[in-house]
């Protein structure tokens, strides 16, 4: 395979990749949660892109902003409810609730939706560019992809909200000495977190088959994109993503795409034990 | 020198592009009350981490009773004598007040068993005069009783050196009375004590010799009378009102 | 202490009886109650006793399972090879341990699930030794299925023995002080005297080898693993959640709370399928929100749990 293509592969898969872990990053570094129920949101949101497109006819475009707004409440009301509550509690509480909602989540998705693989087939074609070839619709999800990354880095960069959120992560008792209201900021960056999985997950639907099983394959890589590119922060999220597209690329091509799991989390295990703030990252609560 | 039990030799330790401590060489002999003093930042805490192990240093040796210790992590330090307190205070906060300090007998000190460790830990806390504290969460005590806990604790891990870093931050003039006699009354056990102050007063009356640290560096160092009339050390630390004032107090 | 141990012995004499009294329904059930309680017992020095939030319990438990049926495959007698696994599970896990154990909280956490994803990767892909995604087949013990059912009661109840002496073991010696230390702070710990990495590593290994050769006896008992059941991440989210369930950080709560989850789960969920997972689910919400001490950690006016049991350490509540 040209080398070209397998970067350009790479790069694709690494935007969608960013997406994915952009709101998982986010939650981590502002809450110190580790959100299990990341990758659940994620398949969540490809289904009900499915649905929407298959018995309402919405393209997958349209129904985005809908599913985003949807995702964004769940989460939201999710950790006002339950999440606000234990956030200071040590780790193994914090991570067995989040598991713990997962397990409900996934069952219940699992009930709904069956796990049948669904895809939104768009069939636009590919695309041609010397000896590249890359399908029109993967080039939407990427663009995509990396738009409502780049919102996210506006809306923390330059809007009252975000900055709210970025102090909560640097001191979350100077915050709240400012006058942030530290839960209302909690709850909005986890319902944030749900909403960028949300519409990752749509615009994964038009890509890949769906389905309830990889719910854990896409929290594993979101891990694996924290890892690589540090906690809390749209630009190392971008670059881990990148990185780990490339190197599935790269590897897939070299010893197979089913071993691509195991070559991420293995890098994964060795960045942990070697570098664990990550190539750009904030260092991010233990 | 072959009687000092602590020996650094021109130890250095940067961090980044910090030197935070440089090149300094310092002894103790047994017995002795020695004062580290020195702005904010001069590398005085840095100082304590080299020698006790928690940071290894760039350059330099750490002799320890004639061995080379320079390499040796902090539990190593610790067995070996080396006790040290935190500016921070560092207690185990869930766990009782006995058994912060029975942890000190327990592992630094060697104590044959546990109730053994809880024995000992029990007279400790009444030299310091927590002793009906015993059964509370160490979280639970005031600022002052975990100072004394941390004195305690150390003093538990039967050191023959103890490092007291800033021991009477935020405490009262009352309090530091206190915490002078209890230092006085270590002292006369026999234990080197080489105490890190802001406290001016605190340092004279305690201390047998000054050192003094300012970037890293060792400035000045001596009977303490000697050093606060020394001009690099008033220029950098202790400021003119105050050596103006000691003029006065030693001509009246 | 004393009263908990008691407690302790009279259940597993129930227990024991069990074969003599009833079905093999039953005799099932209580080998489950046995393996579940050792697990959680394991769990709980590392977790409980050290504080570090481990999700790898399937990993070793996977690791040894696998370990135990291939030397089985290749001749090896029955206990032997459990203990041959045994061996295995805990030298890899003091090499693991010297990593993984330099990472603290959400790291180590993560650190620990990505062990038992990859094993389990490993084991689906090296299909030449472990079958893949085919799965291994164990030689069948002879004797029947009451005579098996026997054993393996008895073999499962010998290792949560072992487990709950090791744990007495270690809640008494300097080990369980220094971990709690540990636990409490780890920095200070170090200043204290206690070789922090040591006795890190000491209770990840003990934790990981007991898991290893229960795994084994799985194995055996089963007569058939495959890599998703092995290394079940489902399993590893059960253990620490059936000690939190009891009280971490106790010797009796990791019974205690293996006891109680066995028999909800077999009681309650095992009737809805399908709803599996969601009730576990629910049960961890309502554990988190209502239990933050465990079952043990209950202060009950009327009857103290503390007295009845006398199994807690000798913390007391902090204001």
């Amino acid at each position: 395979m040209d080398v070209l293509q397998i970067l350009v592969n790479g790069l694709m898969l690494g935007a969608l990749y960013a997406c994915i872990a952009v709101g998982f990053s986010l939650v981590w570094g502002v809450l110190n949660v580790i959100n299990m129920l990341h990758g659940s949101f994620i398949v969540l949101g490809g289904y009900l892109a499915f649905f929407a497109w298959r018995d309402l006819g919405l393209h997958p475009l349209i129904s985005l902003v809908g599913i985003a707004a949807m995702l964004f409440a769940l989460g939201w009301v999710l950790q006002y409810g339950l999440i606000n509550h234990i956030v200071a509690r040590p780790v193994l509480t914090t991570l067995t609730l989040t598991f713990g909602l997962d397990m409900i989540v996934y069952n219940v998705m699992t009930l709904a939706f069956t796990a049948t693989p669904r895809r939104i087939a768009l069939d636009l074609g590919v695309l041609h560019a010397s000896d590249v070839v890359v399908p029109v619709d993967r080039i939407i999800a990427m663009v995509l992809a990396l738009v409502l990354t780049s919102l996210l880095f506006l809306l923390l960069r330059t809007s009252s909200l975000g900055r709210a959120i970025v102090a909560v992560r640097m001191d979350r008792d100077a915050a709240s000495l400012m006058g942030i209201r530290v839960e209302r900021i909690y709850a909005v960056t986890f319902g944030i977190g749900a909403l960028m999985a949300g519409a990752c997950g749509s615009l994964l639907a038009v890509v890949y088959p769906v389905t309830t099983m990889m719910a854990d394959q896409f929290l594993g890589k979101a891990f694996v994109v924290c890892v690589i590119g540090g906690l809390g922060s749209v630009p190392g999220a971008l670059a881990g993503g990148l990185a780990l597209g490339l190197i599935e690329s790269v590897s897939g091509h070299l010893v197979g795409p089913q071993h691509a799991m195991t070559i991420g989390f293995s890098l994964m295990i060795l960045l942990l034990m070697t570098r664990p703030t990550g190539i750009l990252g904030t260092q991010g609560y233990e | 020198m072959s009687t000092a039990v602590l020996e650094v030799d021109n130890l250095s330790r940067a961090f980044g592009g910090v030197q935070a401590v440089n090149g300094v060489t310092f002894a103790l002999t047994p017995g002795e009350i020695v004062g580290l003093i020195g702005p904010n930042g001069a590398g005085k805490t840095t100082l304590v981490n080299l020698v006790t192990g928690v940071v290894s240093p760039s350059s330099g040796t750490v002799r320890f009773g004639g061995r080379d210790v320079t390499r040796q992590r902090p539990w190593q330090a610790a067995r070996n004598g080396l006790a040290r307190t935190f500016q921070v205070v560092q207690p185990f906060p869930e766990m009782t007040v006995l058994d912060n300090v029975a942890a000190g007998a327990l592992f630094a000190g060697r104590a044959a068993s546990r109730a053994d460790a809880e024995a000992q830990a029990r007279d400790h806390l009444s030299f310091v005069g927590l002793a009906y504290e015993a059964h509370r969460p160490a979280a639970a005590l005031p600022l002052p009783g975990r100072k004394r806990l941390e004195l305690a604790k150390s003093l538990a891990m039967k050191p023959k050196v103890l490092l007291l870093d800033e021991v009477n931050a935020g405490l009262n003039t009352g309090e530091v009375e206190q915490a002078l006699t209890l230092m006085r009354a270590i002292a006369d056990r026999g234990i080197t004590i080489l105490i890190i102050e802001h406290l001016m007063k605190v340092v004279l009356t305690l201390s047998q010799r000054i050192l003094v640290l300012h970037r890293g560096k060792l400035v000045s160092e001596g009977e303490p009378k000697a050093v606060i009339q020394d001009p690099v050390v008033i220029e950098a630390y202790l400021g003119r009102k105050f050596a103006e004032r000691q003029n006065k107090l030693a001509n009246a | 202490m004393t009263r908990g141990v008691t407690i302790f012995i009279a259940c597993t004499a129930v227990i024991a009886i069990a074969p003599f009294v009833a079905d093999n329904y039953v005799v099932r059930l209580c080998t489950f109650l046995c393996m579940y309680a050792a697990l959680a017992l394991s769990w709980n020095v590392i977790g409980g006793y050290a504080g570090y939030p481990s999700f790898s319990t399937a990993g070793f438990f996977g690791l040894g399972a696998y370990a135990g049926a291939l030397l089985q495959h290749a001749g090896m007698n029955l206990v032997l090879s459990w203990l041959a696994a045994t061996v295995v599970v805990a030298v890899l896990a003091a090499s693991i341990g010297c990593f993984i154990l330099r990472m603290k909280g959400h790291y180590f956490a993560i650190g620990s699930l990505a062990i038992v994803e990859v094993l389990r990767l490993i084991a689906s892909s090296w299909a030449s030794l472990t079958g893949g995604g085919d799965g291994l087949n164990v030689p069948i013990l002879q004797g029947g299925p009451d005579f098996a059912g026997r054993v393996f009661l008895f073999s499962m109840m010998a290792m949560m023995i072992a487990c709950f002496a090791m744990t007495i073991a270690v809640d008494r010696t300097r080990l369980g002080f220094g971990l709690r230390c540990i636990k409490q702070n780890e920095d200070a710990a170090d200043m204290v005297g206690i070789d922090v990495t040591s006795y890190k590593t000491a209770a990840f290994a003990l934790s990981a080898m007991f898991c290893g050769t229960i795994g084994a006896i799985y194995a055996s008992w089963v007569a058939y693993i495959d890599p998703s059941d092995a290394f079940s991440s489902l399993l590893s989210l059960k253990v620490p959640v059936m000690t939190l369930l009891g009280g971490p950080g106790t010797v009796l709560g990791p019974v205690v709370g293996a006891w109680v989850f066995v028999i909800l789960e077999e009681m309650i969920w095992a009737q809805f399928l399908e709803l599996n997972r969601a009730i576990l689910g629910i049960v961890i919400v309502l554990l988190i929100f209502t239990l933050p001490g465990g079952l043990l950690g209950l202060r009950l006016p009327a009857w103290n749990w503390r007295t009845v049991v006398g199994l807690r350490n000798r913390v007391p509540e902090a204001q």
